[in-house]
């Protein structure tokens, strides 16, 4: 029922890159960004980049939310475990990644007797709080607008159970304020996005749209399979083209142009939009989520009374150029040198999302 | 951390749904997908359904590649 073959038909490619390539001929260069860590990894499986025309380049920008968590947060989390009586759960990726010494992560943390717990869904942290009344529980809620609405659900489900030991330290953030900051740095030098197809299907295709009504640049929300992404940069390279910018939505078969309104609703009612910062982009007005006054005694930053540290930059590691597109993985001095996923310096090669771990695994 | 999957809802228990994908099952939430049915295919990101996908949009998103890739 879901067709998933339609859109995996390798016999599709060539008829595909015929037409990217005849519109490429008449662009010149072009640069498309991917702003989802999913298709990141999806690009780099399917090989899309050893296929496309030389002049039509693929760059990963700021879409992976373990990557653009600043090391400063990271630093304050590995404190936060030495806690006695506190138990930090999170999605596995963000336990591997280190704080600003290279080495000291979630995991050699609960090596030195740390009490740290992946988790697949963060209704699992509620369910462990619910188990052990006499443990902290703090889930590290961390993603994009795809993740917000399941961790206020989290939240509300910690108020109506009363639980007294279960809080959430948000670090979710929103994709819109960091596509403007990027879009309107100096350095910024891409044609148009592939925009997140699941991002997406929560915020609306219509969520996109300031890229051609701002910017003037062309935006595809994409799905994910070899069929969506060269679809994707199909519709791109013939936007830049015609020069005609419009936003277009190719993953019709999830995205609706509204997106999930009841979704929405959760996330709206449990937080707001509050000033974040980004590894690579630095500070961002707007760009995070904050838990409401009203919900305050499920936020962790409250009831720890934290505030994280100066960011301390890991020496020699180039993760804030390599998430900001201005640097490929293997321009980087550490890449595959003193950085590799068994023992990674930065954050772009921890995350099996991260542009580093991509490039290692299938450059 | 960002993998979605979708999944077929086989039985439904208020906001909580067990659901099935290549013969594997998972009990995961669906609180914002309204009168979700045992049937429904969702797309499942972090333990949560976060959309319906449907027979028809699936034909229709296939349509629509046809049409991309046949133009001239």
């Amino acid at each position: 029922m879901l067709y998933d073959s339609y859109f995996r038909k390798p016999e599709d490619a060539a008829l595909f890159l015929e037409k990217i390539r005849k519109y490429a001929d008449q662009t010149g260069p072009i640069r498309l960004m991917e702003i989802c860590g999913t298709h990141t990894m999806a690009i780099a499986r399917s090989g899309l980049k050893s296929i496309l025309p030389e002049n039509v380049r693929l760059l990963s920008g700021p879409g992976c939310p373990v990557c653009v968590t600043p090391s400063s947060m990271i630093d304050l989390v590995l404190d936060l475990s030495q806690e006695p009586g506190t138990l930090i759960t999170s999605y596995g990726d963000l336990l591997r990644v280190p704080g600003s010494t290279q080495g000291d992560s979630l995991l050699a943390r609960r090596a030195l007797g740390g009490k740290i717990e992946s988790v697949y869904s963060p209704m699992d942290a509620v369910e462990i709080a619910g188990k052990h009344p006499e443990t902290e529980v703090i889930f590290l809620g961390v993603g994009f607008e795809t993740t917000a609405p399941g961790t206020a659900a989290c939240i509300l489900e910690a108020a109506s159970r009363g639980l007294k030991n279960f809080s959430v330290l948000c670090l979710l953030k929103r994709t819109e304020p960091a596509i403007r900051s990027l879009i309107e740095a100096d350095d910024f030098a891409v044609n148009g996005f592939l925009c997140p197809g699941h991002v997406a299907a929560v915020i609306g295709a219509d969520g996109f749209s300031f890229l051609p009504e701002d910017y003037g640049l062309p935006g595809v929300v994409s799905g994910f399979e070899p069929a969506d992404l060269l679809c994707s940069v199909l519709e791109l390279t013939e936007m830049i083209a015609r020069k005609q910018p419009a936003l277009k939505n190719e993953y019709t078969r999830l995205v609706r142009p509204q997106g999930n309104p009841a979704a929405l609703a959760l996330t709206e009612k449990v937080f707001c939009p509050a000033p974040s910062d980004w590894r690579g982009l630095g500070h961002i007005e707007g760009s995070g989520y904050a838990i409401k006054p009203e919900y305050a005694q499920w936020d962790a930053v409250k009831k720890f009374s934290l505030s994280p540290e100066k960011e301390k930059n890991i020496p020699g590691c180039r993760c804030a150029d390599v998430i900001r597109g201005v640097l490929r993985p293997a321009e980087c001095p550490l890449f595959r040198k003193v950085c590799s996923p068994e023992n990674p310096a930065g954050p772009c090669m921890v995350s099996g999302e991260g542009a580093c771990a991509a490039a290692y695994q299938y450059e | 951390m960002c993998l979605a999957m979708p999944m077929k809802i086989n039985k439904i228990d208020g906001t909580s749904a067990q659901c099935e994908a290549g013969g594997l099952t998972q009990n995961i939430r669906i609180d914002f997908i309204t009168d979700a049915k045992p049937g429904d295919y969702v797309m499942v990101h972090a333990g949560f359904a976060i959309e319906r996908m449907s027979e028809k949009e699936a034909l229709e998103n296939m349509e629509l590649l046809e049409e991309i890739k046949n133009a001239l």
